[in-house]
C-alpha cells in the first residue's frame, strides 16, 4: 500500500505519467475459436497490470468486464491492450461481448 | 440469430435512449425532425468511418487510441450538452409559456439545435461503429450470416421501438414541465458520460489517480444486467466507481446547476432549476 503511495506521488510528481509508464507488468491472452487462453490469469494486486490481448479469430471481438471497468473492441486478426488496476485482491471476471457464451475468463488480483 | 439480435439491440437502445430525450428536449421546434436526422445519419457515418479504421485507432498513442477516442467523444458530448443546457435555462421559460399557450406551433427562433444534433451524432457513432465491427465479423465469417443479419435487423428495429417508446413517455410530461424534466434527465445524462470519460482515461493510462474502488453494488444491480445497463446510460449508474469516477460525476452536475443558475434570466427570485 505505501510502494503504491509512492508510485502514485512519483506519477504525480511526474506530471500526468503518460502511458503509465512506470513499468506496467504485462502479460499476454490469446483469443482463438472465440476463447480466452488462458481462461485464468493471475496477476498482483495493487498494480497496474497490461494485458496484451491477441485475437487470433477474423472476427472481431469485445473484451468487456464490468468488474476491470474495461470495454475494448479488438479487431480480427490483432492485438490490443488493456490497462486495469490498481486491483484489490480477488476475482474479476471478463467476457468476449460479441461471442460470451464461449468467450469467458477471470482475473485473479493476489 | 438471437446473439445478433441482442448484442444489436443492446447497442441502439443506449443511442436511443438519447435520441429519445432529445426528441422530448426539443418538441415543437421547427425543423427538429432534420437535424437529429442528420445527427443519427452523420453518426453512422462516422460508425462506419471507426469501424473501418478500427486497427489503426486501436494501435495508436502506444496501444490508447480506442480509449482517446472514447473519451473525446464523450466530452464533446459533455460540452454540448452542458451548452443546450445553459442556452435552455436562458430562454426555455418563452418557450414554455409560448408551448402552453399555442400548444406546438412554437416560434423558437435561434435554438442551439447543432449542440443536440451533434450529442445524437456522437452517441450513434459510439454505439454504431460496435455495430458495425460485430455486423462485420458475422459477414466476414460467412457462416449462417443470412441468420445473423436477420437478428441484427430485428435489434435495429426493436431498438428504434424503444426510441419512440421514450419519447412518447416524455411526451405524455405536460408541456410546463417538460424543459425542466428535459434539462436534468440532460445534466444527469452528461454526468455519467464524464464518468465514463475519465475511467476511458484511466484505461488509456493517461491519467492514474483517484483509482480506489468506493463501492461494490453489482450483487445488488449489476451494471450489466439489463436495469443496470438501462440506467447505466441513463444517469451514468455504474456498480463499481472509483473515487475519480464520482468526482467527475458530481462536478459536472455542479457546473451544469452553475451554468443555468447563471444563464438564467434575472428577474425576480426564481429557482436553479
Amino acid at each position: 500500500m505505501r510502494g503504491f503511495a509512492l508510485a502514485l506521488v512519483l506519477m504525480l510528481s511526474a506530471g500526468a505519467s503518460v502511458g503509465g509508464a512506470a513499468a506496467a507488468q504485462e502479460f499476454n491472452l490469446t483469443i482463438r475459436n472465440h476463447k480466452f487462453e488462458p481462461a485464468e490469469i493471475r496477476v498482483p494486486a495493487g498494480k497496474r497490470v497490461s494485458i496484451y490481448v491477441s485475437n487470433e479469430d477474423a472476427t472481431p471481438e469485445e473484451f468487456e468486464s464490468a468488474a476491470l471497468k474495461v470495454e475494448k473492441v479488438i479487431p480480427g486478426k490483432s492485438k490490443g491492450l488493456v490497462r486495469i488496476g490498481p486491483l484489490a485482491p480477488g476475482r474479476y471476471e471478463f467476457i468476449g461481448d460479441f461471442h460470451s457464451d464461449t468467450a469467458k475468463g477471470v482475473v485473479i488480483a493476489e | 440469430m438471437l446473439g445478433a439480435l441482442v448484442i444489436v439491440l443492446r447497442e441502439v437502445i443506449e443511442a436511443g435512449l438519447i435520441v429519445g430525450i432529445v426528441l422530448a428536449a426539443t418538441r415543437g421546434v421547427p425543423e427538429r425532425g432534420t437535424w437529429v436526422s442528420l445527427g443519427i445519419a452523420a453518426g453512422a457515418l462516422g460508425a462506419g468511418i471507426i469501424a473501418l479504421f478500427a486497427e489503426a485507432i486501436a494501435n495508436a498513442f502506444e496501444g490508447a487510441g480506442q480509449e482517446l477516442l472514447n473519451a473525446s467523444v464523450l466530452g464533446a458530448a459533455v460540452v454540448m450538452l452542458m451548452w443546450h443546457n445553459a442556452w435552455m435555462a436562458k430562454h426555455g421559460r418563452e418557450m414554455t409559456i409560448e408551448m402552453a399557450a399555442v400548444g406546438k406551433a412554437v416560434t423558437a427562433g435561434q435554438r442551439p439545435l447543432t449542440a443536440l444534433a451533434v450529442v445524437v451524432g456522437l452517441a450513434v457513432l459510439r454505439e454504431g461503429s460496435e455495430v458495425v465491427l460485430f455486423l462485420y465479423g458475422v459477414v466476414a465469417t460467412g457462416t449462417s450470416a443470412a441468420s445473423l443479419l436477420v437478428g441484427g435487423a430485428l435489434g435495429l428495429a426493436a431498438g428504434a421501438a424503444f426510441t419512440a417508446l421514450t419519447y412518447y413517455g416524455l411526451l405524455a410530461v405536460p408541456a410546463r414541465h417538460i424543459f425542466m424534466v428535459t434539462t436534468i434527465l440532460i445534466a444527469l445524462l452528461a454526468a455519467g458520460m464524464a464518468a465514463q470519460a475519465v475511467q476511458y482515461l484511466d484505461a488509456a493510462g493517461t491519467i492514474d489517480l483517484l483509482g480506489r474502488q468506493l463501492w461494490d453494488s453489482s450483487s445488488w444491480l449489476p451494471q450489466d444486467s439489463i436495469i443496470g445497463r438501462l440506467l447505466h446510460t441513463l444517469i451514468g449508474y455504474t456498480d463499481r466507481p472509483t473515487e475519480l469516477q464520482l468526482i467527475a460525476y458530481l462536478a459536472t452536475l455542479a457546473v451544469m446547476t452553475a451554468l443555468t443558475w447563471i444563464a438564467t434570466p434575472a428577474p425576480a427570485a426564481r429557482s436553479t432549476a
